[in-house]
């Protein structure tokens, strides 16, 4: 018998290998030096910087590798960039958090790492096993995470609800896709649509189980109906933490969904768009009108994030190149507004996360009007309101669902980002218009939040203003519909 | 006796998926919680095996033995996280765990 050995190749996944090799690293250093422990935070930047690097060299031809478990095509390119900006910023605001909360170990960086590697295979990943183990590596180390500092009572009630609700949606994920290879035999998604359209018998359990596998993803998306963790699991665990779940694994699940739905569900394109579209309508609905009434700013920012999610989802339900390169551009610009506005409030709320409502925002115009500016810039953006680039992303998601015929589904989220701009404005009154009672000391930002600021800042004006430059790169990063 | 063929095996994987559910959806104590995932996990993983025999494909063994080794990953990360909880709590009841609301 012939053993045939399957095409490896190694440069497709460099920036995972750079991650790993990194994670690896702080984890001994902490463990047998104790002189390097205040510069693990920039290890791990440099670990991600060097990954960005090798993210973001050009591939030329397209292909799948490792036996065609992993597709290494601009597409995955894209979202890597996406998870590795926010995993740089993440752990650029980590860094004075960690030290004032005493959760500077090696373990906390390395899982963040770890997780993002979790995040470029669910991108990456061309069969159903790749992708489910992507899946789970991230969630995982986003368990941990979430129970990061095991002191505090809000963090470990974060933890185990994540963690039982995570497990329970990878269990309906595992049975979709058992159902799937079940049926055709298949589990790489271009050989499942083979398949597929070869022999359409047992039509009813392909679409059972491509129902499972969209319910398995939209929670860890976190689009309502399966949002009921989110709230809580954001407000409870550590502020960079929330920080990096709010934007690098709802970018992942968006990843996945699109490659999953494009690649091999084409042969159901008609129910997915309505179901997506339902999903989108409910996420932007239920997670505008209950961010209305928060008081605190990382449960309002949860809420957030849960409308940010089903404005993703207009764009897939559009099921265009142009939906799906508006998506991206979408991620893009929400990682650095979403992960900048966490990174104030971690510094706002001092050590041990002692006032996260919005009282704490008081007045902070007066204290520190640099950082009042920042926030109210990141704020704006959230909202919609040009030039920032909030503005240009949820444009082009909206023209991209006009173009595709889904004029009813447009008209809800402009209703809904009227509705988001209140909320988001009620913090901008709270800075610039309150006096603060307490007349607390000007907070003082470390150079790596300084820094993350000032990229974002930047990048959130840069794609504002020129979005078509991002747009080519997106749009040429296809999936091929 | 009638052979045993790939849908009694569904049909019991079915069975054991939706009593998986059902555990998941009911129960309150933490542990039991996650017995009934885990239920839910070897449930699909039964199905894999099961389809993978009738189609004499090994992926799904494959497929299998990967789940396997994420679900021991995921039971000792779940049980540090009930053990954390319980040191803080003194409980594994999940209605009492309701700090967070809103």
């Amino acid at each position: 018998m012939d053993i045939v050995i399957p095409s490896i190749s190694f440069s497709a996944i460099m920036p995972e290998l750079v991650l790993l090799a990194v994670g690896i690293l702080i984890l001994l250093l902490d463990v047998f030096s104790e002189k390097h422990s205040g510069k693990l935070a920039y290890i791990a930047v440099g670990g991600v910087a060097t990954a960005l690097f090798f993210a973001m060299t050009p591939i030329t031809d397209p292909s799948t590798t490792f036996a065609g478990l992993y597709s290494a095509d601009r597409f995955t390119q894209f979202f890597k960039v996406i998870f590795l900006i926010g995993t740089g910023l993440t752990l650029l605001i980590s860094e004075k958090y960690a030290k004032e909360n005493n959760i500077n170990h090696g373990e906390y960086y390395s899982l963040i790492l770890f997780a993002t590697v979790g995040m470029m295979f669910m991108a990456g990943g061309a069969d159903l096993i790749t992708i489910f183990m992507g899946v789970e590596l991230m969630s995982i180390c986003l368990y941990i995470l979430a129970g990061y500092t095991r002191a505090r009572m809000a963090s470990n009630e974060a933890s185990m609800k994540y963690f039982l609700l995570g497990a329970f949606a990878s269990g309906f994920l595992l049975y979709g896709m058992g159902l799937i290879y079940g049926i055709t035999g298949q589990t790489k998604l271009v050989k499942i649509a083979g398949a597929i359209s070869a022999n359409s018998d047992n039509m009813m359990v392909l679409v059972i189980g491509a129902g499972l596998m969209i319910v398995g993803f939209a929670f860890k998306l976190a689009a309502v109906p399966f949002h009921q963790w989110t709230p809580d699991v954001y407000q409870g665990a550590p502020i960079p933490v929330t920080a990096f779940m709010s934007s690098g694994p709802k970018a992942a699940a968006l990843a996945a969904i699109l490659r999953v739905l494009v690649e091999a569900m084409n042969f159901i394109q008609v129910d997915w768009i309505m179901w997506v579209s339902v999903l989108a309508i409910m996420t932007m609905t239920v997670g505008n009108i209950a961010a209305l009434v928060q008081s605190d700013i990382k449960r309002m920012l949860a809420f957030s994030s849960i409308s940010h999610a089903g404005y993703a989802l207009v764009g897939v339900s559009a099921a265009t190149s142009d939906g799906v390169s508006a998506v991206m551009f979408y991620m893009l610009v929400y990682t650095f507004m979403n992960i900048a506005a966490f990174g104030i409030l971690a510094l706002v709320a001092k050590a041990n996360e002692q006032n996260t409502s919005i009282d704490a925002f008081k007045g902070l115009f007066r204290t520190n009007p640099v950082l009042a500016a920042v926030m109210t810039i990141m704020l704006f953006s959230l909202a919609g309101i040009p030039p920032m680039g909030g503005f240009m992303a949820k444009f082009y998601i909206f023209m991209s669902a006009v173009n595709a015929g889904h004029l009813g589904l447009v008209l809800v989220a402009v209703i809904n980002s009227a509705i988001g701009a209140y909320y988001y404005i009620k913090v901008i009154v709270a800075i610039y218009f309150q006096e603060n009672p307490e007349k607390p000391e000007p907070v003082k930002a470390g150079p790596s939040l300084v820094f993350a600021l000032l990229v974002s800042v930047i990048a959130v004006f840069v794609l504002g203003l020129m979005p078509d430059c991002y747009l080519t790169i997106a749009g040429k990063a296809l999936l091929p519909f | 006796m009638a052979e045993l063929t790939l849908n009694h095996y569904l049909i019991l994987s079915g069975v054991l998926f939706s009593i998986g559910v059902i555990g998941v959806l009911t129960r309150r104590n933490v542990i039991v919680v996650y017995m009934c995932i885990e239920l839910m996990f070897n449930a699909a993983n039964l199905m894999i095996i099961a389809f993978s025999n009738s189609l004499g494909d090994m992926t799904g063994h494959v497929f299998v033995f990967m789940v396997m080794a994420v679900a021991a990953a995921e039971a000792a990360v779940g049980l540090a996280i009930i053990i954390a909880l319980y040191r803080n709590k003194k409980t594994v009841d999940v209605d009492e765990v309701n700090l967070l609301k809103g």
